[in-house]
C-alpha cells in the first residue's frame, strides 16, 4: 500500500504543479458549461417562453384577410407587427431586419374575394347535394377563383423544425378562416340571416384539449432544459479533455526513461498505471463535483435553470466513475501510442473535440443527422452521454443505468488492453 | 559466497526477427567487487547489454545471472542491483527528496529507511541545500547526482551505470567518480559504460572492449595496456576498434 500511496502522491504533486493543465481541467469546462448553457437557454427561452416577432403585410385588406390575421394572433406564437400594405417584397424583407422579425407574412390582394368565392361555391354544392339549392348567392357552376397563396419570408437562421411549426400555424389560421367563411355562407343561404357571433363561436372554437405530459422511465414528469443537457454534457467533455494532461504525462515518463527505470525496480509496473489512473479518476470526479455544484448553486443566480440531480445519487456516482475511468483509459491509450508530447496534445485535443461533436455533446444526439447516427456509436463520449441522459432526462432506474454502463465498460476494457499491448510492443512492460 | 557478480552464458539477442543479431553466443563474467568498464564505440551494444543485464530487455536464449540468481521478473533479483540510466530518468517537477521518496518506496524501502537514506545521500552528493527544490531548475551536474542517488537508494550490491557523467563539469565528474569509488569500497560491484576514457581509466579496475556485439579485449586495465603496447585507454581503444566513423 505504501508503494501505491507514494505513486499517487507523485502523480498528485506533478499535476498540482502544472497550473496550465489545472486550468484546462477545471477552468475551461466551467467557462464552457456557463457560456454554452446561457446561449442554448436563451434560444430555448425565445422559442418556448416568448412570442416570435412576425411582420404582417396585408395587401388584401378585406374581411377574410383580417379574420386570418386575427386567427394568427390567437394562436399565441407570434408577436404580430403590422407592415405597410404598399411595401414591395424587397422593402418588406428589409423591414424584417429593422424590426428584428424572423418571419414576415404577406396576405395577397384578392385573398378575401377568392375565399368568399370559394366558400360560396362550396355552400352551393353542399345545398345542391341536400336538394336545398335555394337562395345561393352564386351559382355553383360559376368558375371559382383560386385562393392566392400566402407568402412567408423567413430568416435563414430559423431552424427547420421551427419553420415547419410556423408553416403549420399559418395553415391552421388559413383553415380557420376558410371554415368560418363557408359556415357564414351556408348559414346565410339557409336562413337569409347573418350567422350570430355566439353560434359562430360555439361552432368554430374547438374546446377539446390535448394533454401534454412528459414521462420518464421512473414515471416522473421532469421537463428537460438546457442545464439538464449541458451540465452533464460538458462535464463529460471536461473529463475527456484530461487526455491532454494525462497523455503528455505518460509520454514524458516514456521519453525521460522513467518507465525503463521503474521496470528495473522490484515493483509491478501495473501499480504505476493503477496509481496514474486512480489519481486522474479522482480528478474527473472532482470535475463532476465542481461543474455540478455550479449547476446547482451558481446557475439560479445567473438566470439559468438550476440543475436538478437525479434522485438516485448512487447511480450518479457509478455513472460518473465509469465515465471518468473511460476518459482516463483514453488518455493512457493516447499516451502509450504517441511518440512525442506534441503528438499527444495535438491528437488528444482534436480527437476529443471530434468525438464530442459526433457523440452528442455539442448537439443532442436526437438532433443529429441520420448519417451520423452510426458514427456516433464509436464515440465513447456518446455512451457516457447516454448514461447521464438516462439519469438526468429520463430519471433512469438503477437497472437501466447498469445496462447503460455495459458499453462504457466494454470500451474501457478494449482501451486498457490496447494500452497494455502498446506498452508490451514498446518493451516498456 | 558467490564469486561472480554477473555471469552471462551463451546469450543471443536481436531486437526483432527482421533486425540484425546484436549478440550471438555472448559470454561474460564479472567478479564481485569489480569496478568493471564496458567500453566500445557507438552501436557496439553496450546499452543493449546493460538493458539485458538489468532485465529491461529479454534475451532470446542464454542465461544472465546476478549473484547466482537468474535475471527475471523475480522481485528478489531486482533488489540486488541498482540502475543509473544515461538520461535523467526521474520526475523533473519533483524535488530530489520527493523523487527519492517515490523510487525508494518502489525499491522496497519503508518510510523510515527512505528518510534516513535521503538525508545521507543528499548530503554525500552535495544536494542537501536543494532537497526540496524542483529538479527542473537544477543544472545538468546536479541532475546527474540526483540520477545517481536514486540508483543507489536501496544500497544495491551491483550498480549499473550507463554514462553517468555525460554533460557534467569537471568538478561534478570528480565528485561522482569519488563517490562511486567509495561505494565500491563498501562492497558494491560497479558495471560502468562511458565514452569518457580518461574517467574510465581512473575508475575501472577491469575493462572489456566491446564492438559489434563481441568482446574484443577483456582484462584488468594495466595488463591490457601492456599486452597492446599502449600507454593509455584511448590509444588502446583506437587500436582495437579502428578510426572509421560509427554512425549507427
Amino acid at each position: 500500500m505504501y508503494k501505491l500511496y507514494t505513486a499517487i502522491l507523485k502523480e498528485l504533486r506533478i499535476m498540482l504543479r502544472d497550473k496550465a493543465a489545472l486550468a484546462v481541467m477545471f477552468l475551461m469546462p466551467v467557462l464552457l458549461v456557463v457560456v454554452i448553457t446561457s446561449i442554448q437557454n436563451s434560444s430555448l427561452k425565445m422559442i418556448n417562453d416568448n412570442t416570435v416577432p412576425m411582420l404582417v403585410c396585408n395587401r388584401d385588406g378585406g374581411e377574410n384577410s383580417l379574420q386570418f390575421i386575427e386567427a394568427l394572433r390567437k394562436i399565441g406564437m407570434f408577436d404580430l407587427q403590422k407592415a405597410d400594405s404598399s411595401l414591395t417584397d424587397k422593402q418588406l424583407t428589409d423591414s424584417m431586419h429593422v424590426h428584428d422579425a424572423l418571419i414576415a407574412v404577406v396576405v395577397p390582394q384578392g385573398f378575401s374575394s377568392a375565399l368568399k368565392s370559394k366558400s360560396q361555391n362550396i355552400t352551393g354544392k353542399a345545398l345542391t347535394e341536400f336538394g336545398m339549392a335555394v337562395n345561393t348567392p352564386q351559382d355553383s357552376s360559376t368558375d371559382v377563383k383560386e385562393t392566392p397563396a400566402i407568402s412567408m419570408f423567413y430568416n435563414p437562421v430559423l431552424q427547420e423544425s421551427f419553420r415547419l411549426s410556423v408553416n403549420g400555424a399559418l395553415k391552421s389560421a388559413q383553415q380557420f378562416t376558410e371554415n368560418r367563411a363557408v359556415l357564414q355562407a351556408l348559414y346565410l343561404s339557409m336562413s337569409n340571416k347573418k350567422l350570430p357571433d355566439s353560434l359562430e363561436q360555439q361552432i368554430l372554437n374547438n374546446k377539446s384539449v390535448i394533454n401534454q405530459i412528459p414521462t420518464a422511465k421512473d414515471g416522473s414528469r421532469k421537463i428537460p432544459n438546457a442545464t439538464q443537457h449541458n451540465v452533464p454534457a460538458w462535464t463529460i467533455f471536461a473529463m475527456f479533455f484530461i487526455v491532454v494532461s494525462l497523455s503528455t504525462n505518460v509520454v514524458k515518463e516514456k521519453i525521460s526513461g522513467s518507465f525503463i527505470r521503474l521496470k528495473t525496480l522490484p515493483t509491478s509496473f501495473v501499480l504505476n498505471l493503477a496509481a496514474k489512473q486512480i489519481t486522474y479518476i479522482v480528478v474527473t470526479l472532482a470535475q463532476v463535483l465542481v461543474i455540478f455544484s455550479l449547476g446547482i448553486l451558481l446557475f439560479p443566480h445567473i438566470d439559468l435553470p438550476k440543475l436538478v440531480l437525479p434522485e438516485n445519487l448512487g447511480s450518479l456516482f457509478l455513472v460518473s466513475l465509469a465515465c471518468g475511468w473511460c476518459a482516463v483509459s483514453y488518455g493512457v491509450l493516447i499516451g502509450v501510442y504517441a511518440k512525442s508530447m506534441e503528438q499527444a496534445i495535438g491528437f488528444g485535443a482534436v480527437s476529443v473535440v471530434i468525438l464530442a461533436a459526433i457523440g452528442g455533446i455539442v448537439v443532442p444526439s436526437f438532433a443529429m443527422p441520420e448519417s451520423l447516427h452510426l458514427l456516433m456509436k464509436i464515440s465513447p463520449l456518446h455512451w457516457c452521454m447516454e448514461a447521464y441522459n438516462g439519469l438526468f432526462l429520463e430519471s433512469g432506474l438503477a437497472e437501466n443505468v447498469l445496462f447503460s454502463l455495459l458499453p462504457i465498460l466494454a470500451i474501457i476494457a478494449a482501451m486498457q488492453l490496447a494500452a497494455v499491448a502498446g506498452l508490451k510492443k514498446q518493451r516498456l512492460i | 559466497m558467490e564469486s561472480a557478480a554477473i555471469q552471462i552464458s551463451n546469450l543471443n539477442f536481436q531486437y526483432t526477427e527482421n533486425s540484425g543479431v546484436v549478440f550471438k553466443d555472448f559470454n561474460l563474467s564479472i567478479a564481485v567487487g569489480e569496478r568493471f568498464g564496458l567500453l566500445g564505440p557507438n552501436g557496439a551494444g553496450k546499452t543493449t547489454l546493460m538493458n539485458l543485464m538489468t532485465g529491461v530487455l529479454h534475451a532470446k536464449s542464454g542465461k544472465i545471472k546476478l549473484l547466482g540468481k537468474e535475471i527475471s521478473e523475480d522481485k528478489e533479483v531486482k533488489k540486488l542491483f541498482g540502475f543509473v540510466p544515461q538520461f535523467h530518468s526521474f520526475y523533473q517537477e519533483l524535488s530530489p527528496a520527493e523523487n527519492l521518496e517515490f523510487f525508494g518506496a518502489w525499491a522496497g524501502l519503508n518510510r523510515t529507511e527512505i528518510k534516513e537514506r535521503t538525508k545521507e545521500l543528499l548530503s554525500a552528493l552535495g544536494l542537501s541545500y536543494v532537497a526540496d527544490k524542483p529538479v527542473s531548475k537544477f543544472s545538468g551536474g546536479m541532475k546527474n547526482r540526483v540520477n545517481l542517488a536514486i540508483g543507489v537508494i536501496h544500497r544495491p550490491k551491483i550498480l549499473f551505470l550507463d554514462e553517468p557523467t555525460t554533460g557534467v563539469d569537471v568538478q561534478t565528474r570528480h565528485a561522482i567518480v569519488d563517490y562511486l569509488k567509495e561505494l565500491n569500497k563498501a562492497g558494491t560491484t560497479l558495471i560502468y559504460t562511458s565514452h569518457h576514457l580518461t574517467e574510465a581509466e581512473s575508475l575501472c579496475t577491469k575493462v572489456a572492449l566491446i564492438d559489434e556485439g563481441k568482446i574484443i579485449a577483456q582484462n584488468d586495465l594495466q595488463t591490457l595496456l601492456q599486452e597492446h603496447k599502449q600507454d593509455g585507454l584511448e590509444g588502446l581503444f583506437l587500436n582495437l576498434t579502428g578510426r572509421s566513423y560509427r554512425d549507427s
